[in-house]
């Protein structure tokens, strides 16, 4: 990659000082991307573009929100009523983060189906993880800061969750609440975490397209960029492609915030915190459904059932334990699947494994909603077994045993084989 | 081949994920109350607006019933000019309402055991009938009447709820037994509520000629109560169809875009 001649002398000056203007040109103008990326490809900018739209709004809202339990509550109901477009912003906010949780869901299960994850983007993949870990922490602490009875409740059964660490578990929650429950230090302490968070976010992001753009964007076909005939710039072909997926996602993010403001929300966090009066059914934001599944999907006599563990493991701690295993074992995906094919379109039976994966992940966010009892409790049970069995027995074995299908031999053969569809024979 | 199937699939299973992991949070039958039927509101659809009228009739019947027990604790006097009242008519409708007006130069709140009070101002709060809740609590048999500042918003499907709940009160069945100072109603989770049926027929005389029935005032206050929880719906509407109108026609163009570009490719 050259550097490229500057003819305007002030970009000239400063690019021979600090090559910020060489920067850009290299990471989005002449940025080689392989030719065939499809639609799915869009979500990676529409994440980077919502986590913009989050901070700005946040700030904005920021400025008129008051971190006290006996104001906040109705400091966010004036934002909504006498800010001047107030409710614009909140309700992008609020509305945004669900978009979020959307755009990087979909963004992770293509890195799943593509095998996006696999040398040598293993990085890639990981601080991936790690982007996700902190959107779901700045999720929570964003929930608790308008101080409804869902924001209270929500805070005081998650942060119990942290009592199950061994030896430090009450100090632990003890410090997060800054006191002996959920109240006006833990307010402010949550406040000041949901407003650093997305900075550590946005620090990861740039961590994550670094590592991006060392090995470039897997792609469809998951083969590599084998020479000049594979690849576009990045300007003018996928700046039009990602402007146009922007174009269609405010269309849909903003259908939301203008015409349906709280079809993702809770009725209950329009009534104002009441450590006296706990909600029939405590239940999260959507994006966390699957995980309160599996949270409450361990049965009390885990423990019993095999009698093998050394230690006594109570049925919290073992559902605690399930719930960030069952991301923190996304990380060791790019050793756990052993197949050195990445595309799924050339893998028949990790095809159909990942999709039952993707229907499991549904059904246990269905799960989740309900109370968990009777049937909806059984099958969250087996949809929680699966969802460990699928990472750690049948994607290593399968890797191992399936004849995959034959890649062809470049992307440039296979696009010009086919025209724009692209063909598996080679 | 394989990829144009797999990419339908895909899509397919992403909208099935969406929609139904958002749905499954709806989905929750709320426990024990009958479900409200679905009523036709202005507010409703994309074109969602006010009817100014019927919230003018709305406010008079939440000022005259509800209002001796509930409050709407985020409304001001000068936001009724919203809904089509003159400021005129606001001086008229707090012509008589004091609000307290301590503490004095003195720090106090109360003069000999009174409060200290001043005539109301549009900029004033609407005022609550209680000071507080537990004075609330002791007027009402130890039940407490809820602020319905943002009753539409706080419960599930609040608009139908709120309308089947004032139109619901009936005798409880034979085999239905109902505590001491409770009231049965097939809506309320429970199917008990302190609150007794608050609406009767004619129970406020209607300037503009409107038949004071119970579904008329019930409709009328639910309205007034869609208002109160969002007063930015029209406004909301309004801005939402020209922004979807401009993203529409902007896709558009960068549709156009995108296959001129790539055109080169092909």
């Amino acid at each position: 990659m050259s550097t490229p001649t500057w003819k305007n002398p002030i970009i000239k000056w400063v690019d021979h000082r600090l090559p910020v203007f060489t920067f850009i040109d290299h990471s989005v103008v002449t940025y080689p991307t392989p030719r065939n990326l499809n639609y799915f490809w869009n979500f990676g900018s529409l994440a980077g573009l919502v986590l913009v739209i989050m901070i700005a709004s946040g700030v904005i809202l920021a400025m008129n929100y008051t971190a006290n339990t006996s104001m906040a509550f109705d400091s966010v109901e004036r934002i909504m009523r006498d800010v001047n477009y107030g409710w614009l912003i909140r309700y992008i906010h609020m509305n945004g983060g669900s978009m979020f949780f959307i755009v990087v869901y979909i963004h992770i299960f293509r890195g799943m189906y593509y095998g996006s994850y696999k040398e040598p983007r293993e990085l890639l993949w990981i601080i991936g993880i790690f982007i996700f870990l902190a959107m779901m922490a700045t999720a929570f602490l964003g929930y608790v800061l308008p101080w409804g009875q869902m924001s209270f409740w929500g805070a005081t059964v998650i942060t119990n969750l942290f009592s199950v660490i061994p030896f430090f578990g009450e100090t632990i929650v003890q410090w997060l609440w800054s006191g002996f429950s959920v109240d006006n230090p833990t307010l402010n302490k949550f406040f000041a975490l949901h407003y650093l968070l997305p900075f550590i976010i946005f620090g990861l992001v740039f961590l994550h397209l670094w590592a991006l753009h060392t090995h470039k964007s897997n792609n469809p076909l998951g083969i590599d960029i084998k020479g000049d005939q594979d690849e576009i710039p990045f300007h003018p072909y996928y700046t039009a492609k990602d402007a146009l997926g922007v174009g269609v996602f405010l269309l849909f993010f903003l259908g939301f915030v203008f015409f349906a403001p709280n079809f993702f929300g809770e009725p209950d966090n329009y009534i104002e915190a009441n450590p006296l009066v706990t909600p029939p059914h405590i239940v999260p934001e959507w994006y966390f459904l699957p995980y309160y599944a599996i949270l409450r999907a361990v049965p009390d006599n885990f423990v019993d059932v095999w009698g093998l563990l050394p230690v006594i493991i109570p049925a919290k701690t073992a559902g605690v334990i399930a719930m960030f295993s069952s991301i923190l074992l996304l990380i060791l995906l790019p050793w756990l699947d052993t197949s050195k094919v990445r595309s799924a379109n050339f893998r028949p039976t990790y095809f159909w494994l990942f999709w039952i994966f993707v229907i499991d992940t549904v059904i246990l966010g269905f799960v989740g909603a309900k109370p968990a009892e009777g049937t909806w409790l059984l099958v969250g049970r087996l949809a929680t077994l699966y969802y460990f069995v699928h990472l750690v027995v049948l994607v290593p074995l399968v890797g191992r045993f399936e004849k995959t299908k034959p890649l062809p031999d470049s992307i440039s053969a296979a696009v010009i084989l086919s025209g724009t569809d692209i063909k598996e024979s080679s | 081949m394989v990829t144009m199937t797999s990419k339908k699939v895909l899509l397919a299973a992403f909208l099935i994920i969406f929609s139904s992991s958002v749905n499954a949070t709806f989905v929750e039958a709320s426990s024990g109350a009958a479900h409200p039927e679905e009523q036709s509101w202005t507010t409703n659809g994309l074109f969602g607006f006010f009817d100014r009228k019927q919230l003018k009739r709305g406010w008079q019947v939440y000022n005259e019933v509800c209002a001796s027990c509930h409050s709407v604790r985020l409304i001001y006097y000068r936001n009724l000019s919203e809904i089509g009242f003159s400021s005129d008519e606001i001086k008229k409708i707090i012509a008589d309402v004091e609000v307290p007006a301590g503490p004095n130069g003195d720090g106090e709140t109360h003069a000999d055991g009174e409060l200290l009070v001043r005539p109301a101002k549009p900029f004033d709060k609407i005022i609550s009938p209680y000071p507080n809740d537990l004075a609330a609590r002791a007027a009402n048999a130890g039940a407490l009447p809820p602020d319905l500042s943002l009753m539409t918003k706080a419960r599930k499907n609040g608009a139908n709820y709120l309308h089947a709940l004032l139109t619901g009160f009936k005798d409880a069945p034979a085999n239905f037994e109902v505590s001491e100072d409770m009231n049965y109603n097939p809506y309320f989770p429970g199917f008990q509520i302190a609150m007794v049926a608050p609406l009767s027929d004619e129970g406020v005389e209607y300037s503009d000629g409107t038949k004071a029935t119970v579904e008329q005032m019930s409709k009328d206050v639910t309205a007034f109560l869609i208002w109160t929880a969002e007063p930015e719906l029209e406004e909301r509407k309004r801005l939402g169809l020209k922004v979807m109108l401009f993203l529409l026609v902007f896709s558009a163009m960068l549709y156009a875009v995108k296959r001129q570009v790539w055109a080169k490719l092909h």
